[in-house]
Formats: structure tokens, sequence, C-alpha cells
């Protein structure tokens, strides 16, 4: 195990149905504080549940996970602990509705973190007004458009001042010309020295901002490396061919 | 008054005195003649009485078996709770026997084999009605627990919010939103069944009005004014219903 690492993959495997449906077939890779980690693959490879597995909503059926050098697959340890300093941002934004855009980034801080009401507020409009949304305060999420939303679902993981920020495919489900303002969001925080890891269809960001790309198809870890390496000089055919579909 | 009584006198004697007259003579001994209407009245009484009661009993085993069951179905695999397991299987009983059997069994096996020495009729049938709500509440509740998009639950656990706050805070303020239909649906039903308590003896509206029909031997007026009350609450609550889900909604907005 390498020490240096943030988060530490080992051989960790997800079955469905007994075993019928191999979602991750032995994925061991690491994460080191700073890196920003692409991960990208065909549909099903089991990129998501890969992501999922990081802060166990996911739960491995084999192998192990250390953050901070804590395994978090042993049930003895408390999870949630772990998962604050994991923020998470998933493709439907999943703000939640019945709350202000306010309250939906005080909650957990005030909750877990036992901030004030004013500490956290305070924490709160300052990250809305760095992502330009400080006007969007007291407005429901439904009030909002995708791209908002998701910059919202951003700085609320934000809000925790994570260690990591796991993005489940941030741009997907939305509309083209919004894909934009949240990957300048992603590419902020990445320049600021945010750990991440990435599950994207968006090349272009791969690339630019990827400090290391992995690639999974069913469910391996078909190939890895710098941005440069794989797309430039793919190895293996699984991802020569991949590449040539998605380019 | 004088009118009544000549009219009886002449109907009861067998002769014809017209439509409106006959059915003013009905109208009248169903629910004025002897101060009826106050029948009626202590029965709505009994009935309002049976259904708050049976309401907060069935509420609260309705949540009660509701959060043990999804807290049950919610565990983390390979970390199951032997104690929340063992309440999970007699709620699952409990909720498979009460909804597989009919109410007026229900109420017939309580006022006659467990209670059968009781004379609080009222209390035994808002009991029976209580413990029958809260079986199908609780599967209102389990539902609209289960059905919220697992996203919700999933974006306050990865904030590092724990089960419960993750519950409080996310799922059960959504949860309710969708499920009030549902509920009051169920809160209607209940109202209409303590009508069902007069075959054990209990003395609300329907109780009143057989009363009244049996002394009478006119059943016409006496189950339509019974009906009309029935009618009367159920459209007051469904209103104060329409209400508050439009007031839930507005926040949204």
């Amino acid at each position: 195990m390498n020490a240096n690492a943030l988060i530490s993959v080992r051989d960790v495997k997800k079955y469905y149905n007994g075993g019928r449906v191999k979602a991750l077939d032995g994925i061991s890779t690491d994460i080191e504080s700073g890196e920003v980690v692409v991960i990208i693959g065909p549909s099903g490879g089991g990129k998501s549940t890969f992501l999922r597995t990081l802060n166990l909503l996911e739960e491995p059926t084999e192998g192990s996970i250390y953050f901070d050098g804590v395994d978090i697959t042993d049930p003895k340890t408390d999870i949630d602990l772990h998962r604050q300093k994991m923020g998470m941002v998933f493709q439907h934004f999943n703000l939640f509705p019945h709350m202000t855009i306010l309250r939906n980034m005080t909650l957990a801080p005030m909750r877990v973190l036992k901030k004030s009401r004013e500490e956290a507020e305070a924490t709160a409009m300052k990250l809305l007004e760095r992502v330009g949304l400080a006007d969007k305060a007291l407005n429901y999420p439904k009030q909002l458009s995708g791209g908002q939303q998701q910059r919202v679902a951003i700085v609320r993981a934000l809000c925790m001042d994570p260690e990591v920020m796991l993005f489940d495919e941030p741009t997907s489900a939305l509309d083209p010309e919004m894909v934009g303002e949240v990957l300048e969001v992603m590419k902020q925080l990445a320049a600021d020295g945010m750990t991440m890891a990435v599950v994207t269809h968006e090349m272009g960001f791969a690339r630019e901002v990827g400090s290391r790309i992995l690639f999974l198809a069913d469910g391996r870890l078909a190939e890895e490396g710098t941005p440069e390496k794989i797309f430039t000089a793919p190895e293996s055919p699984r991802l020569q061919d991949f590449l040539s579909k998605v380019l | 008054m004088e009118n009544y009584t000549l009219w009886k006198q002449l109907l009861t004697g067998g002769e014809d005195i017209g439509f409106w007259k006959e059915q003013y003579v009905y109208f009248y001994q169903a629910f004025i003649e002897n101060d009826r209407w106050l029948q009626y009245i202590e029965g709505v009484g009994t009935t309002i009485v049976v259904t708050a009661c049976a309401l907060v009993i069935g509420v609260i085993l309705g949540v009660l078996v509701a959060t043990v069951r999804t807290a049950h179905d919610q565990q983390r695999v390979g970390q199951r709770n032997i104690v929340l397991g063992f309440f999970n299987a007699i709620f699952k009983v409990y909720v498979t026997v009460i909804r597989g059997t009919p109410m007026m069994v229900q109420l017939l096996i309580m006022g006659f084999v467990i209670f059968k020495t009781s004379r609080n009729t009222t209390m035994v049938g808002a009991l029976t009605l209580g413990i029958n709500s809260g079986a199908y509440v609780s599967e209102i509740i389990r539902g609209g627990l289960m059905n919220l998009d697992r996203g919700q639950s999933e974006a306050g656990r990865s904030l590092g919010l724990g089960y419960i706050d993750t519950m409080r805070y996310i799922v059960i303020p959504q949860a309710f939103k969708a499920i009030l239909p549902a509920l009051g649906n169920e809160f209607i039903i209940l109202l209409k069944d303590t009508s069902l308590i007069t075959v054990i003896g209990g003395k609300e509206l329907v109780h009143a009005a057989q009363g009244i029909v049996d002394r009478t031997y006119e059943a016409m007026y006496p189950f339509f004014g019974a009906a009309a009350v029935y009618l009367v609450l159920v459209m007051i609550f469904s209103w104060l219903q329409g209400k508050l889900e439009r007031r839930l909604r507005q926040s949204e907005r």
C-alpha cells in the first residue's frame, strides 16, 4: 500500500445476483492527495459503481478501501465519519427540493460539524459567491436551471470542507449549453488543488484537467495512465476501440 | 305540532293524507318527536370520539411499524440487528393478519371473544379500529419512505449525515407530502368504518338511527339522515385536507 495515498483501493469486487453479474471484478488503485483522477469507459463498464464504492454508497462484495489509512469497508468503521470528508456530486444533482439553496448547504455543516447557523451561512454564502449564485440563496432548487443546480450541488459538498470530491457523471443530465459552466467550476476546483475523482464522458475535460486517467471496461481496470499516454498512445485494443468511438 | 298529531292519527288510521303530508309525518317522527335529534347528536359524538381515538392509535402503530420495517430493510449488509429483525417479523405477521381478515370479523372477535366482559364498547371499537388502521397506515408510510428517490438519501448520507438525521430532515418531510393523499383516504375509510362497531353494541350514529327505526318502523329518514351526516363530515375533512396539501405544495414554488 502506498503510504501517501489518500484513498487506496485493494482488489475491490462487486457482484450482483450471487456472482452472475460482475460489476467490478478486482480493481486496485491509489488516489493521492491533489490528484485529479478521471474515470472513463463504456456504459455498464463499472465506472459509477467504482466511484460509489469509494464512499461506500455501494458496498464491495470483496476487497478493501482505505481512506486516510482506515479500512472503511470494515463493518466496525463509522462510515458517516469518513463520508463527511468525501464530497459527492451526482448526475441528477440530488438537491433537497423542500429546502432553500442556503438550507441545502447549511444542513450538514450544522448537524454534522455542529457549526452555528451564522458560521454555516457565512461559509455557504462565500461559496455561492464563488460560483456566481449568491442571489439564489433563498430560492428553491426547482427555480434554478440544471447547470445552476449542479453548481449548487458542488458547493454544497464543499461546505463540509472535504478532503476529496467524487463526481458521478456531473454533466450527463445537463443541457449542452450548461455543461461548460459546471466544468468551469470543476476546473477551478482542480486548480485550487482539490483531490478529485471524476466519472465523465467529457473527454476534453479528462485530457485538460486529469492528472491520471483510469479506463474501466467490463468491471476491470483495463488501462491507466496520464492523459497524454491514454489519448495519444492507448495500448489495449479495448481502449483503442473506445476512443475511436468517442473522439 | 298540532298538524303532526292530527296527521299522524289519520295516517295510522289508514287514511290517505297525501304524499307531502305523509313525508312530513315521517320526517317529524324521525328527527323532532321526543327530541330524537339529540340521539343523532350523541351518536355523532361517539362516532367522532371513536374516529379520533382510532386515528391516534392507528398513526402511532403505523409510524412505529413502518419505522422498524423500513430501518430493518435498509440496514447495511452484514450488520443485521437481531432486535430489529425480531420486531420486523412480528410486525410483518401483524400487517398480514390485519389486512387478511375483514374488519367486521376483527370487531366480532375483539368484542365477543377478547373483551367479552367489557361493557365499554366505544373503547373496544376504537381500539379495534385503531389496530386495523395501523396496519394500513404502516404500509402507506413504508411505501412513502421506500419510494422516495434513492438519490435523496444518498445525497444526505454522502454529506456525512447519519441514517436518523437523513430520515428526519430529508426523507420524512418529502415522504409526508407524498403520502398525505393516501393518509387522508385512510382517515375517511376509518371514519366511515366506525359505523361497523354497532355490531358489538357501540352506540354511534348508525346505532342511534337503528334505534329510531326500531321504534318508528320507518327506515328512510333515520338512515338518510345518518348518511347525510357522514357525507358532511367527510366533505369537511376533504376540504381541510385540500387546504393543507395546497399549503405544503406552496413551499416548493
